[in-house]
């Protein structure tokens, strides 16, 4: 299978990559590790007029944990890089246990992290872990780089909000405000094959309260799914509370009382308050 | 109009080709391709290095996996454009002129193989990983094999070919 004819450019540089995009008016199309769009040029799913590789532009080749304990992947990091990183498996509990499961090991020594977010594939396993993770992308245009939240970023499938002269630069993991933990579960008919579903959690806990959750999901939808951890707990928090049927008396109102049961719930749910048998 | 043709003389600027010279196993070799061909085709079709096979060309089966700077890829799923100026090495880079290497002895002994068509594609992944890695347990083979599909095998007696390289390989860095 051959794509349709495409004209190649691979810059050395960032503002030419940019520039290149800027030129193309939404008919160029970055080309990194390919393992998604190669596929979709043969079988012309995708016929971009210009191709715009960014393999050749030094600097965007790094995984990187700052001193506040956020953590920094640059555009060319491959799923394998991740895969086998000591530092990851250490610190990044949900990372750890995605990189593995993405594509195959072959695929995954060439496609990129920053790329399979960008890709926003339904069923693709790093958006649905950045949003869980509370991520965000940081991404070069021409009049210079701004910030977008992975909860804002995927629009639907194949859609973010990339505009088509941008290029997402680098995926950021804000620091875990205590420990990280986490994981990644993906039920795939064979090694390779897309999600029949899976699911994200990263929690940040400090003993047992949860101090921060986040769950995604990735092949149950038109796009990648926020859960919404947190609100989710909120409205059971809700439903409990109308449960109530305070009176209102000297130990207090009864508003005040259902606000009480609203609370307990929120704190129990989050292990805040929670018992564990010896 | 072919999409591929390995030249040597400049290349006529109506034409949207590109010259890429691409080290494939050890040896430069120039080609003026044009942008969409695929690196499985150029080694194939253009290099005549049939030994890169081409199964299923969705990304899925890795026969055609070569080594891309060290790296295991899909060459079915690789630019030849982007290949300008890297290392490629296929299976035909395993063997010397004298002998088989380890990887192709272990096919060989441990019967790897049946109708030989995923065989490179094997060969070059479990390269890879020994490169990496040279006393891998069989729960470690399975996984860096796991991209390349076999119809006929079962993959026991792969795994059994690269544990045996893996062996023999041990012996003589030793």
């Amino acid at each position: 299978m051959y794509p349709s004819r495409f004209a190649y450019e691979s810059p050395k540089s960032l503002a030419e990559a940019v520039a290149l995009l800027d030129a193309g008016k939404g008919e160029a199309k970055i080309l990194a590790g390919g393992q998604s769009l190669v596929p979709m040029l043969k079988l012309r799913f995708a016929f971009p007029e210009k191709l715009v590789d960014i393999n050749n532009i030094p600097g965007l080749n790094y995984i990187r944990f700052d001193a506040d304990g956020s953590l920094h992947i640059g555009a060319l990091v491959r799923h394998e890089d991740l895969e086998f990183s000591d530092e990851i498996a250490r610190r990044q509990p949900t990372i750890a246990a995605a990189a593995p499961l993405v594509a195959d090991p072959i695929v995954r020594a060439r496609g990129t992290f920053v790329g399979s977010v960008c890709h926003a594939d339904p069923q693709g396993d790093w958006a649905a872990t950045m949003i869980a993770l509370g991520g965000h992308l940081v991404v070069q245009g021409p009049k210079g780089k701004r910030t977008i939240e992975m909860k804002d970023f995927v629009l639907g499938p194949y859609a973010t909000a990339l505009n088509y002269n941008e290029i997402a630069i680098e995926a950021v993991i804000p620091a875990p405000k205590g420990k990280a933990v986490g994981g990644y579960l993906k039920l795939e008919r064979r090694v390779g094959d897309f999600a029949t579903a899976s699911v994200a959690i990263a929690l940040d806990m400090d003993g047992d309260k949860v101090l921060r959750a986040g769950i995604a999901l990735a092949g149950v939808g038109g796009k990648t799914i926020d859960a919404n951890a947190e609100e989710n707990i909120a409205k059971v928090a809700e439903l409990v509370a109308a449960k109530a049927e305070p009176r209102t008396d000297h130990r207090g109102s009864s508003d005040y009382k259902r606000q009480i049961v609203r609370t307990f719930v929120k704190r129990i749910l989050t292990a805040n308050s929670i018992q564990k048998a010896a | 109009m072919s999409l591929f043709e390995e030249v040597k003389t400049q290349p006529n600027d109506d034409i949207p080709v590109r010259r890429i010279t691409i080290n494939v196993n050890g040896e430069a070799r120039t080609s003026n391709v044009e942008p969409r061909l695929l690196l499985a085709d150029l080694l194939r079709q253009g290099l005549k290095l049939t030994g890169t096979h081409k199964g299923c060309d969705t990304t899925n089966c890795g026969a055609c996996t070569v080594l891309f700077d060290g790296r295991p890829i899909k060459s079915c799923t690789m630019l030849a454009v982007q290949a300008d100026g890297h290392n490629v090495k296929t299976v035909e880079g395993l063997a010397t002129a004298s002998e088989l290497h380890p990887i192709q002895e272990g096919f060989k002994e441990k019967h790897g193989l049946q109708c030989g068509f995923c065989t490179p594609g094997m060969m070059m992944a479990a390269a890879a990983l020994l490169e990496k890695n040279l006393n891998p347990t069989e729960d470690e083979v399975r996984w860096a094999l796991s991209g390349n599909l076999c119809r006929c095998t079962g993959y026991q007696n792969i795994v059994k070919a690269v544990l045996w390289a893996a062996e023999k390989m041990r012996a003589e860095s030793n």
